[in-house]
C-alpha cells in the first residue's frame, strides 16, 4: 500500500499559494525526504498531511485515508510528526513523564506507568530522566523525547521536520543512528523534510527536489553519490552543498 | 608580525552549582592569517571571542592576558575599547534578523558604524556607504541603502552586516557563526566574499563555527575547542591527520554526501563532556 | 529534605512538582524587598485569623466618656470618636480587607483568565466578541458603577466587592489573551494537537497553566489597587457599613477631626499603606522569580 500519496497539491497561507501542484508518492516502509532551501515550501507540505495547514486543495491519502484540513484523532494512531525545534516542542511546565502520558491519556490507553517507561528505553532515555522538566534536559535528550512521544501512539508514518537541524553534529549522528534504528525495528515510513543533502544519503532511499514551492526532480538517494541530477537547481543545490 | 595574541584566557559564570570556566585557559597567536575555531555548543568558542572584543559582562569575569597590535587589551578602559570596537576589532554575528536595528535603513547603519569613528562631510560618507556596499558585492547599492533590514534576504542581510563591520577598516575580523543562519546556496558566497576582503585589507581573521568541514575551506589553522580548552590545533590542510580522538569523533560524525554507513561513529560523551 | 527537593532526577511526579516550588520559593527569599512583602502579608493574614487574640478591646463597643483619646500605653493607636479602640479596629480591619481582596481575586482572575485565553486561542469572532465585551467592563469607572450598584441594591460589603470584580476582570482577560497568541503558535501545541487532543485540553492543560505567571504577578499587584478602591467606596460610604471596622470607611470618619486627632484618620491610613505596599514589593519579587525568561534557570 502506499504510505503517503499527493496528488496536484496545492497550499495557500491567508490566501497567498506558497506550494503548486506538488505530486509524489511514499511507499510503506520507504524513506523519502522532502529537500529545499528555507522558502521552498517542504515544511508547508509535510504541515498540511498533518493536519496543521488548513489551506490546501488536490488529493491526499494517507494510508488510504484521505487527508483532512484539521487535525484528525483517528489519524494520529497512524501517522505522527517530529519537529526541528527541540526546545518548543516540549511543553515547558511538563515532566517528561507528563509529555509521554498524555498521548495515552487522550486516546484512553491504559497501564500508562509502563509504556512511559518502555518508550525512554526505545529511544536511549535512563529512567532518570522521566520526572524532568525540559529546561533540565540537553537538545539531544528533548529531541529524543519529542521522538518518543510521536512514537506513543504506535504509528506507521513519521513526518520528521528537520529533526536534527538546530543539533550538535555529535548529537546529531545519536539521533540519526536513533531514527534510523527505529525505522528497521518498526518498519515506519519516513518522510523527512531537510536542507541537508548528507543527512539524505546517510537515512533515505528516494527524495523530492523543492524550488519556490514547485518539485522540480524526485531522484533516487543514490543520485547524491555522484550528482546525478537533470533539473538545474538540483544541480545548483548539489554543488554549494559541497557535492562537487 | 602577530596580531593578536591571547595567553591563559578564562572565561567564568556563576552557576546554581558555584562558578563555572565557559573557557577554561586557552592561548594562541595570530598573524595577519585565517583562524578557524571549532566546536560544539558549550565549548567556549563563541565566549572567547566576545571576550576578546571585552563585550562579557559581570556577572560574567575574564582573565588572562590578551594582547592586539602590542596593547594589553585587559588594561584599557571602556572608552579605550569603545575606540578600538568597529575601528580595529570588529564582529560579524550569526542573525541580520537580530543584529540588525530593525528601525534604521541599512545605508544609515552602515553610516553610523563609520560616524562613530571617523568625522566626514556627508556626502563622504555617502560615497564610503556606497563603495562598500559594491564591495560586498551588492547591486544597486543606493536603492538597497533605503530598504529596512526586513525588506532584505538573509544573504544580503549579512553582507550588509559585513559592511558595517569592515567599513571603518579594521585589521581583525571575528566572524561568528557567520553563515549559520544562511541558506546553503548563499553560504558559499559570503563566506568567499569574507576570505576576499580579508585578503585585499591584509586582516586578520577568526572565523568560529561548529561546522568542522566549513573551516577547513576558508581557515589556514584551526583550533578544536572542547568544554573550554583547546584539544587540537592544526594546520587546515592537515585536517584529515588530526590525532585528538574529540576532533577525529567529530570529523567520523558528519554524514558524507556519499554516505554508504550503516551507523554514525559516535562521540563517547563521557569522556568528552559535551552538552 | 533539601536533597530530595533539589534532586536532579526526581522519582516521582509530585517530588517534581515540590522541588520546582522549592527553588522558586528559594529565588525569591533571596530578595530582600520580596520578603518584606511577604512578611507583611503573612502578617495581614495572621492577624486577621487571630484578631480575637490580638485585639485587646472589642471593634464595636462604645466607650463615649473615653471618646477621641490620643494614642497611649493603653489605646496604642488612641480612640475614636465613639470611644472605640482604634489598634482593635484596624486589626479586625484586616479580616475585611483581606475578604474584600481575596473574594475579587478568586471572582475576576480565573474569570479574566479564562476569557482571555478562550478568545486568544480561537481568534476570528470568538476574539472579536469576548475583546469587545472586556472593552465594554474596562471602560466603566469603578466608582460610578459602585454607586449604580449601591443605589440599586443599596450599599454593603457584598456589591462593593461585586463591583470592584466586575471592573478588574478585564485586565486580566487582556494579558492572558496576549501570552495566549505567543503560546498558540508554538510547536508544542502543534505536537499536541497532532496527538488528536481537543481544544478544551489544549487550552485547560496547555495554555492556562503557562498564563498563571503573568496572572499571578498582576494579580499581586494589583491587590494595592484594589484595597484602595475599597477604602475610597468605603470612604464614600458604599463600601462596609458601619459599624464594620473597613479601614477606608475609618478613615472617611476622621476626616472631621483630621487637624486635631489626626489618629484617627491616620492609623487605618497607615495601615492601609503597609499593607499596599507589602503587595507591591511581593509582586515585585514574584515577577522576577516566575518571569518566563528565566525559565531556564533550574
Amino acid at each position: 500500500m502506499t504510505a503517503i500519496s499527493l496528488k496536484n497539491l496545492d497550499i495557500a497561507y491567508d490566501g497567498q499559494r506558497v506550494v503548486h501542484g506538488v505530486s509524489f508518492d511514499v511507499a510503506e516502509g520507504e524513506s523519502f525526504a522532502l529537500v529545499g532551501e528555507s522558502g521552498s515550501g517542504k515544511s508547508t507540505v509535510l504541515k498540511a498531511i498533518a493536519g496543521l495547514a488548513p489551506e490546501w486543495t488536490g488529493e491526499m491519502q494517507i494510508l488510504g485515508r484521505p487527508g483532512s484540513h484539521r487535525p484528525d484523532r483517528t489519524l494520529a494512531k497512524h501517522c505522527q510528526m517530529v519537529f526541528q525545534d527541540p526546545y518548543g516542542s516540549l511543553h515547558p511546565r511538563k515532566t517528561v513523564d507528563a509529555v509521554l502520558s498524555e498521548p495515552l491519556a487522550i486516546h484512553g490507553i491504559g497501564r500508562q506507568g509502563a509504556k512511559v517507561e518502555q518508550a525512554l528505553a526505545d529511544v536511549g532515555l535512563d529512567r532518570r530522566f522521566r520526572f524532568r522538566y525540559p529546561h533540565q534536559l540537553s537538545g539531544g535528550q528533548r529531541q529524543r523525547v519529542a521522538i518518543a512521544r510521536a512514537l506513543m501512539l504506535e504509528p506507521e508514518v513519521m513526518l520528521l521536520d528537520e529533526p536534527t537541524s538546530a543539533l550538535d553534529v555529535s548529537v546529531q549522528a545519536e539521533i540519526l543512528n536513533l531514527l534510523k534504528r527505529l525505522r528497521s525495528e518498526r518498519g515506519l515510513t519516513y518522510l523527512m523534510v531537510t536542507h541537508n543533502l548528507p543527512v539524505v544519503s546517510f537515512l533515505c532511499e528516494r527524495m523530492a527536489v523543492m524550488n519556490k514551492g514547485r518539485i522540480v526532480e524526485i531522484a533516487p538517494a543514490t543520485a547524491l553519490h555522484d550528482g546525478a541530477f537533470t533539473d538545474p537547481y538540483a544541480q545548483a543545490l548539489y554543488a554549494a552543498s559541497g557535492g562537487a | 608580525m602577530t596580531l593578536l595574541s591571547v595567553e591563559n584566557l578564562e572565561v567564568s559564570f556563576p552557576t546554581s552549582h558555584g562558578r563555572v570556566k565557559v573557557v577554561d585557559g586557552i592561548s594562541f597567536d595570530l598573524g595577519r592569517e585565517r583562524l578557524g575555531i571549532v566546536g560544539e555548543s558549550g565549548s567556549g568558542k563563541s565566549m572567547t571571542g566576545r571576550a576578546i572584543l571585552r563585550l562579557i559582562r559581570s556577572p560574567g569575569r575574564v582573565a588572562g592576558q590578551i594582547s592586539f597590535e602590542g596593547r594589553d587589551l585587559m588594561t584599557l578602559s571602556e572608552r579605550q575599547m569603545r575606540a578600538l570596537r568597529g575601528a580595529r576589532i570588529s564582529m560579524i554575528m550569526q542573525d541580520p534578523r537580530y543584529s540588525l536595528n530593525p528601525v534604521m535603513t541599512v545605508g544609515t547603519q552602515i553610516e553610523e558604524a563609520l560616524r562613530v569613528h571617523e568625522r566626514l562631510p556627508r556626502s563622504e560618507m555617502r560615497a564610503r556607504v556606497h563603495e562598500m556596499l559594491e564591495a560586498v558585492r551588492i547591486d544597486d547599492p543606493d536603492r538597497v541603502a533605503g530598504l529596512y533590514p526586513h525588506e532584505v534576504s538573509g544573504g544580503m542581510g549579512q553582507r550588509v552586516m559585513i559592511a558595517m563591520m569592515l567599513i571603518p577598516r579594521p585589521s581583525l575580523l571575528i566572524a561568528d557563526e557567520p553563515t549559520s543562519a544562511l541558506d546553503v546556496s548563499v553560504q558559499g558566497d559570503v563566506l568567499r566574499l569574507i576570505d576576499d576582503l580579508v585578503k585585499d585589507h591584509g586582516m586578520g581573521l577568526i572565523l568560529i563555527s561548529h561546522d568542522l568541514p566549513l573551516v577547513a575551506r576558508y581557515c589556514d589553522r584551526i583550533l578544536v575547542m572542547n568544554a573550554g580548552r583547546v584539544v587540537e590545533t592544526c594546520n587546515a590542510s592537515a585536517l584529515h591527520a588530526a590525532s585528538h580522538p574529540y576532533t577525529k569523533g567529530l570529523l567520523a560524525a558528519v554524514p558524507q554526501m556519499r554516505e554508504t554507513r550503516a551507523e554514525l561513529p559516535v562521540i563517547d560523551r563521557n569522556a568528552w563532556a559535551g552538552t | 529534605m533539601r536533597a530530595w527537593l533539589l534532586d536532579d532526577s526526581p522519582a516521582s511526579r509530585g517530588q517534581a512538582a515540590a522541588g520546582r516550588a522549592y527553588r522558586i520559593a528559594g529565588d525569591l527569599m533571596r530578595n530582600p524587598l520580596a520578603v518584606v512583602g511577604s512578611l507583611i502579608i503573612l502578617a495581614l493574614i495572621l492577624t486577621a485569623i487571630f484578631a480575637s487574640w490580638i485585639a485587646p478591646e472589642s471593634p464595636v463597643g462604645q466607650d463615649l466618656s473615653n471618646r477621641l483619646m490620643p494614642p497611649s500605653a493603653e489605646h496604642w493607636m488612641g480612640t475614636d470618636e465613639l470611644g472605640r479602640d482604634i489598634f482593635s479596629r484596624v486589626v479586625y480591619g484586616a479580616r475585611i480587607t483581606l475578604l474584600i481582596v481575596g473574594l475579587v481575586a478568586v471572582i475576576s482572575a480565573p474569570l479574566g483568565l479564562l476569557i482571555g485565553a478562550v478568545s486568544g486561542y480561537f481568534g476570528g469572532w470568538t476574539d472579536r466578541v469576548l475583546m469587545g465585551l472586556t472593552d465594554v467592563f474596562l471602560s466603566m469607572p469603578k466608582l460610578i458603577l459602585a454607586l449604580a450598584f449601591a443605589a440599586a441594591l443599596g450599599p454593603g460589603i457584598e456589591n462593593a466587592i461585586i463591583a470592584i470584580a466586575i471592573t478588574t476582570w478585564p485586565a486580566y482577560a487582556r494579558i492572558a489573551r496576549a501570552e495566549t497568541l505567543t503560546i498558540r503558535n508554538s510547536e508544542f501545541v502543534a505536537a499536541t494537537r497532532l496527538l488528536g487532543a481537543s481544544h478544551t485540553r489544549l487550552i485547560t492543560r496547555h495554555v492556562l497553566p503557562l498564563c498563571t505567571s503573568s496572572m499571578i504577578i498582576r494579580v499581586t499587584l494589583d491587590m494595592a489597587g484594589i484595597i484602595l478602591t475599597a477604602a475610597g467606596l468605603g470612604f464614600l460610604g458604599l463600601g462596609a457599613q458601619p459599624p464594620l471596622p473597613e479601614w477606608g470607611a475609618m478613615i472617611s470618619r476622621g476626616r472631621s477631626f483630621i487637624l486635631d486627632q489626626w489618629w484617627v484618620a491616620t492609623m487605618p491610613g497607615f495601615a492601609i499603606i503597609v499593607v499596599s505596599l507589602g503587595f507591591c514589593f511581593l509582586g515585585d519579587g514574584l515577577r522576577d522569580v516566575l518571569d518566563p525568561k528565566s525559565e531556564g534557570k533550574s
